[in-house]
C-alpha cells in the first residue's frame, strides 16, 4: 500500500508525515511522531488511553486514521502544559493523588479539560458520565473526581 | 527478625500529603512505559496464538512466513530448550507451547520483523497443524474422573484417588474438633458458591523491548512488577548468565499481581538472538485477556454453625480453585485466609488445585483470598440474619485479636480487626436509612503482607541532597512513601531527597513488588541504610570535632554532641558533613540488605449500600465506606487509593466482570467492551477510615495495604443484595440476568 503525505498541526506546531492508509492517528503520533503521551490501552475504543482532540473535538486516536488528520488542529496531553506552567488540572491531578499507575492520566486530563471548556461547573455525576470513556484500575475514580472538581474550581476564579 | 522493630515517636514528615515524585512526568505525557521506547534497528515481535482450547501440535512450518520480505526471525518451542525444574518449564510453556496448545490464545509461534503489518503478515503465513482435543474449562467438570486431562503427570502426593489427573494439589489447615464445634450449633448453614475468573485489568499491555549482542550480553526493558525475578526466569530459560542479562523496568501501567511473572520477555530475547537485531513486542488487550493471568474461579462449600446469641461454634470450607493450564498456588492463600478474621475453637480448610483449558492464573491482589472470604462471610451474614443479630456485633464477638490461634496455623500478635469494626460500628453510614430495594452489607477482610528480599542503597550527595536507589517497581506512589521515610530519619525536607527504581545490574535481588511488601520491606530497608548513613556522618563529625564517634549523635538533620561530657560543638547538618566529605575519608553512603519478616497482617472491613432494579436486575452502589489498619500511613492520600482502587475492582468482580467460555472452549469476551470493569459513571465517592494500630515488625509500625481492600467487597455486595432482594446470592458476578433469574426464581 502506498503511504500518504499528511500535513496537520499539533500542538500549534506545524507537522507533515507519510503514513499507511490504514495506520491509525495513535500509531502515527506514537510510532512516527514521537509523541508516546497517548497510550493504547485497547486499541478499540473502549478505554480511553489514547484520547487527543481533533479541531476541539475528544476523540480515541486509536479509532482515528492518520490520513484524517491533514488539514486538522490537533492537541495531545504533550501540548497542555504551557511551558513549564502545569494546566491547573495536571497540577490538581497531582495536588489530589488522581494518579497511581499513571498510564490511564493522558487520556482523562484531555478528556476532562474537553468537558470543562464545555461546561466550566459540572457535577460530580456530570463528570463521572463525560469520564464513563475513560478507564482507570488504580484509584476507583474518587480522586480523580475530586481532582476535576478542585481545577474546575481555580479556573471559574472560584 | 524479630517483632520489635517499633518504636514510638512523633513523626514530622511521614504522614503528611506530599507531591509524589513521578507526578510532572505522568501528568504531561513524559513517563515512559513498556511501550514508549525504541532503539536503532529495532523489530516488531508478534505471536502466533492457538485458535483452539486444547490440541496437539502435530507440526509447525515456518517456511513460508521465513521467506517473506522483512521477516529476520521466526521461534517456536524448538527454539526453546527444556528447563528441568517444574516451575521455570511451566512459565517457559506458557510463553511458547511446547507438543500442546493448552488454551485458547496459547502461543505457539513468533516472528520478528521490519514493521507491524509484515509481522502480522508472516503470522499468517505459518502453517500449524492441530489435532483438536477434548478440553475443559470448568473447575467441577474438571474434577471428575472422566474429565480431559489437561496435563498429565502433575499430581502431588497426598492428592486422593478418585479425581480426575487435572487435580493436582491438595491443602488442608485448621484446628479443634469440627464435629463436636458443630454439635454446640443452634444452627448451621451450609451454601455453596461460585465465582468466574476475573482479570487485574491494567490499563497498560504488557510490552518489552529485547536487545541481545553477539557477545552473549542482553538488555531487557519491559513493564513488570519485578525486574530481578524477570531476569531470574529469562536467563534460565534463554540459558545466559544473570550478570549478562539486565533488566530495566519501565513505569508500569498498571500491575495488580498480573505483571508478575514474564509471557512476552522470553519471546522477545529469543527472536532478538535469531534476528541479532532489538526486538520489541506489545501485546494487543485481545492477547492480554486470552493469554495473560486472571486469577482463578472458584467453586466452594461453607458450612458455618452458631448459637443463638451469634457464637461461631465451627466453620467448615472447601474451596476449589482452578487455575488454568498450569498447577496453582492460590489455593493455599484460599485456605489459609478463608476464616482469618475469626477467633475459632474448631475449624477447617480443604483445598484443591485444578487443571482446566484456561489461561495459566497468575497472582491478582490478595490472590486466592477474595473468594474463600466471600463464601464464608456469606455464610456468617445469613447466620446473623437468621437469627436477628447485627452482623458487626457478631464479627465483634468472634474477631480475630492479639492472641488468637489463627485458622491457618500463626498466632496473631497485634492486629487491627477490631478496631476497624469498631470504627464502621461508629460511623454514620452505619445507622443511615434505607429506601426501598435498598440493602446493605458488609464484610471483614485479611490479607497475610509480605515483606522478603530487599536491598537500598542511600548516597549522601556533597551538595547535602540525598539519592535513594531502591528495586521495586512503583505501581502506586511508593517513591514517596520511601523517600518520605528517609526524610523522616534524616531530618531533612522530603524535597532533598529522590528515590528511583533501578535496573538489576544496580542493586543485590529483590523480591517482586507484589504481597503489599514494598512500603513496609523497601521502606524498612531504606530507613535502616539511613541509620547506616547517619552512623558513618556522626563518625565524620567526631573526626572533625576530635572526639568519639560514640559520643556523637543525630539530631533534627544534624550531628550534635551526645550529652554534656561529650565537650562544646555546634551541631552539624548533613549538607555540612557532606560538603566537605573528601576530606574526611570520602563519599557518604548507606546501604541495607535484609530478607525481611514481620510484614504484619492486615484487616479491613467494608460496609456497602446497594439499590437493585428489581425488574432488570441491574445492581447500583450507592454508598461505599472503607475501614482499614494501615499500622502507620506514610501517605494517606495513596493509602486511600489503595483502599479505593482495591475496593473498586471488587466491585466490578461482584457485579460485572467474568470470563466467559463458550462450549468450544474460546474465551467470548476479550476486551473491554464486554468484559466491563467498572466505569467512573458506575461508582459513587469511595469513603475511607484509616485506623493505626501500629506493625511491630516495621520501625514506625508500617502494614502493607494494597491488597486487602479487593477482599471484602464481593461478600458486602453480595451481602446487600440478598437484602435488597431478598434473596440468597451464591454466585459472582451478579450481573443483572443473574440477578433477575434469581429474583424470579426466589419469587
Amino acid at each position: 500500500m502506498k503511504s500518504i503525505p499528511v500535513s496537520t498541526t499539533i500542538n500549534g506546531d506545524p507537522h507533515e508525515f507519510l503514513c499507511a492508509p490504514d495506520e491509525t492517528l495513535l500509531d502515527v503520533l506514537r510510532n512516527r511522531l514521537g509523541l508516546t503521551g497517548a497510550k493504547e490501552g485497547c486499541g478499540t475504543g473502549d478505554c480511553g488511553a489514547c484520547s487527543v482532540t481533533i479541531d476541539g473535538r475528544l476523540v480515541c486516536s486509536c479509532l482515528v486514521l492518520g490520513a484524517e488528520a491533514e488539514g486538522a488542529e490537533i492537541t495531545t496531553i504533550e501540548g497542555m502544559a504551557d511551558g513549564d506552567q502545569l494546566h491547573p488540572l495536571q497540577r490538581h491531578f497531582i495536588d489530589e493523588a488522581a494518579l497511581q499507575c499513571g498510564i490511564c492520566t493522558p487520556g482523562i486530563l484531555v478528556a476532562a479539560k474537553s468537558l470543562l471548556e464545555k461546561n466550566p461547573d459540572p457535577s460530580d455525576e456530570e463528570i463521572r458520565y463525560w469520564l464513563a470513556g475513560n478507564l482507570c484500575r488504580c484509584t476507583g475514580y474518587d480522586k480523580i473526581i475530586r481532582a476535576v472538581q478542585a481545577a474546575a474550581a481555580e479556573m471559574r476564579g472560584a | 527478625m524479630s517483632l520489635d522493630e517499633y518504636s514510638r515517636r512523633e513523626f514530622k514528615q511521614v504522614g503528611t500529603r506530599v507531591r509524589r515524585p513521578d507526578g510532572v512526568d505522568k501528568v504531561t505525557g513524559r513517563a515512559l512505559y513498556g511501550a514508549d521506547v525504541t532503539a536503532p534497528g529495532m523489530l516488531i515481535g508478534r505471536i502466533l496464538r492457538s485458535p483452539h482450547a486444547h490440541a496437539k501440535i502435530k507440526s509447525i512450518d515456518t517456511t513460508a512466513a521465513e521467506a517473506l520480505k522483512g521477516v529476520r526471525a521466526v521461534v517456536t518451542s524448538a527454539d526453546f530448550g527444556v528447563p528441568d525444574d517444574d516451575f521455570t518449564r511451566d512459565v517457559q510453556d506458557n510463553c511458547m507451547a511446547r507438543g500442546k496448545a493448552l488454551y485458547d490464545g496459547h502461543a505457539v509461534a513468533a516472528v520478528a520483523a521490519t514493521d507491524s503489518a509484515t509481522a502480522k503478515a508472516a503470522l499468517k503465513l505459518i502453517k500449524v497443524d492441530y489435532e483438536i482435543l477434548p478440553h475443559v474449562t470448568d473447575v467441577d467438570e474438571a474434577m471428575k474422573p472422566d474429565a480431559p486431562v489437561v496435563q498429565k503427570g502433575r499430581v502431588q502426593e497426598n492428592v486422593p484417588s478418585g479425581y480426575s489427573e487435572n487435580v493436582t494439589a491438595h491443602f488442608e489447615f485448621g484446628h479443634g474438633d469440627i464435629e463436636a464445634g458443630f454439635a454446640k450449633a443452634d444452627k448451621i448453614v451450609e451454601r455453596s458458591f461460585k465465582t468466574a475468573a476475573t482479570h487485574q485489568g491494567y490499563i497498560e499491555p504488557h510490552a518489552c523491548l529485547a536487545a541481545v549482542t553477539s557477545d552473549g550480553k542482553a538488555d531487557l526493558w519491559c513493564c513488570t512488577q519485578g525486574q530481578f525475578f524477570v531476569r531470574t526466569l529469562c536467563a534460565d530459560i534463554i540459558g545466559m548468565e544473570a550478570s549478562q542479562l539486565r533488566v530495566t523496568a519501565s513505569e508500569i501501567g498498571g500491575g495488580f499481581g498480573g505483571k508478575t511473572t514474564v509471557f512476552i520477555e522470553p519471546v522477545a530475547l529469543a527472536l532478538s538472538k535469531k534476528s541479532g537485531r532489538p526486538v520489541k513486542i506489545v501485546m494487543t488487550r485481545d492477547e492480554v485477556f486470552r493469554a495473560t493471568g486472571p486469577t482463578v474461579s472458584s467453586s466452594s462449600d461453607v458450612k458455618i454453625g452458631m448459637t443463638k446469641d451469634g457464637r461461631i461454634t465451627a466453620g467448615l470450607a472447601t474451596l476449589r480453585y482452578q487455575g488454568g493450564a498450569f498447577p496453582c498456588g492460590t489455593t493455599e492463600f484460599g485456605c489459609s485466609a478463608a476464616f482469618a478474621a475469626y477467633d475459632l475453637d474448631a475449624v477447617k480448610t480443604l483445598g484443591w488445585s485444578v487443571l482446566t483449558n484456561r489461561p495459566k492464573e497468575a497472582a491478582y491482589r490478595a490472590p486466592g483470598a477474595p473468594m474463600a472470604v466471600y463464601a464464608v462471610e456469606s455464610v456468617v451474614d445469613e447466620l446473623c440474619r437468621h437469627f436477628d443479630l447485627d452482623p458487626l456485633e457478631v464479627r465483634l464477638k468472634n474477631a480475630a485479636r492479639k492472641g488468637t490461634k489463627s485458622s491457618y496455623g500463626p498466632t496473631f500478635s497485634d492486629i487491627g480487626l477490631v478496631a476497624t469494626l469498631e470504627a464502621a460500628q461508629k460511623h454514620p453510614h452505619y445507622a443511615a436509612p434505607l429506601g426501598p430495594n435498598q440493602g446493605r452489607g458488609l464484610s471483614c477482610g485479611f490479607w497475610f503482607n509480605f515483606g522478603g528480599n530487599t536491598c537500598v542503597s542511600l548516597n549522601v550527595n556533597t551538595d547535602g541532597t540525598v539519592g535513594i536507589t531502591e528495586g521495586n517497581p512503583d505501581i502506586g506512589g511508593s517513591r514517596a512513601s520511601i523517600s518520605l521515610m528517609a526524610a523522616e530519619e534524616l531530618g531533612i525536607p522530603y524535597e532533598k531527597i529522590r528515590t528511583v527504581v533501578v535496573d538489576t545490574n544496580s542493586l543485590g535481588y529483590n523480591d517482586v513488588t507484589d504481597g503489599s511488601r514494598v512500603t513496609f520491606a523497601v521502606g524498612l530497608a531504606t530507613i535502616k541504610a539511613a541509620r547506616d548513613a547517619i552512623k558513618k556522618m556522626c563518625g565524620r563529625a567526631a573526626k572533625m570535632w576530635g572526639i568519639d564517634p560514640e559520643a556523637v549523635e543525630w539530631k533534627d538533620g544534624a550531628a550534635v554532641p551526645a550529652g554534656p561530657n561529650a565537650g562544646k560543638f555546634p551541631p552539624m547538618t548533613l549538607a555540612e558533613i557532606a560538603a566537605v566529605s573528601a576530606k574526611t575519608g570520602g563519599p557518604i553512603a548507606g546501604h541495607h540488605e535484609v530478607n525481611a519478616d514481620g510484614a504484619g497482617v492486615s484487616f479491613g472491613v467494608h460496609l456497602v449500600d446497594v439499590e437493585v432494579d428489581k425488574e432488570t436486575g441491574a445492581t447500583k452502589v450507592l454508598r461505599y465506606t472503607i475501614f482499614q489498619d494501615a499500622g502507620k500511613a506514610v501517605h494517606p492520600d495513596y493509602v486511600e487509593g489503595q483502599m479505593q482502587g482495591g475496593a473498586v475492582q471488587g466491585i466490578g468482580w461482584a457485579l460485572n466482570e467474568e470470563y466467559i467460555y463458550g462450549k468450544d472452549g474460546k474465551l467470548q469476551n476479550p476486551g473491554f467492551l464486554d468484559y466491563r470493569v467498572p466505569v467512573a459513571s458506575d461508582l459513587p465517592n469511595i469513603e475511607t477510615v484509616i485506623l493505626e494500630i501500629p506493625n511491630p515488625g516495621h520501625p514506625y509500625g508500617v502494614r502493607g495495604v494494597g491488597e486487602t481492600p479487593i477482599v471484602p467487597p464481593l461478600a458486602a455486595i453480595s451481602n446487600a443484595v440478598s437484602h435488597a432482594t431478598g434473596v440468597r446470592m451464591t454466585e459472582l458476578p451478579m450481573s443483572p440476568p443473574r440477578v433477575l433469574k434469581a429474583i424470579t426464581d426466589g419469587a
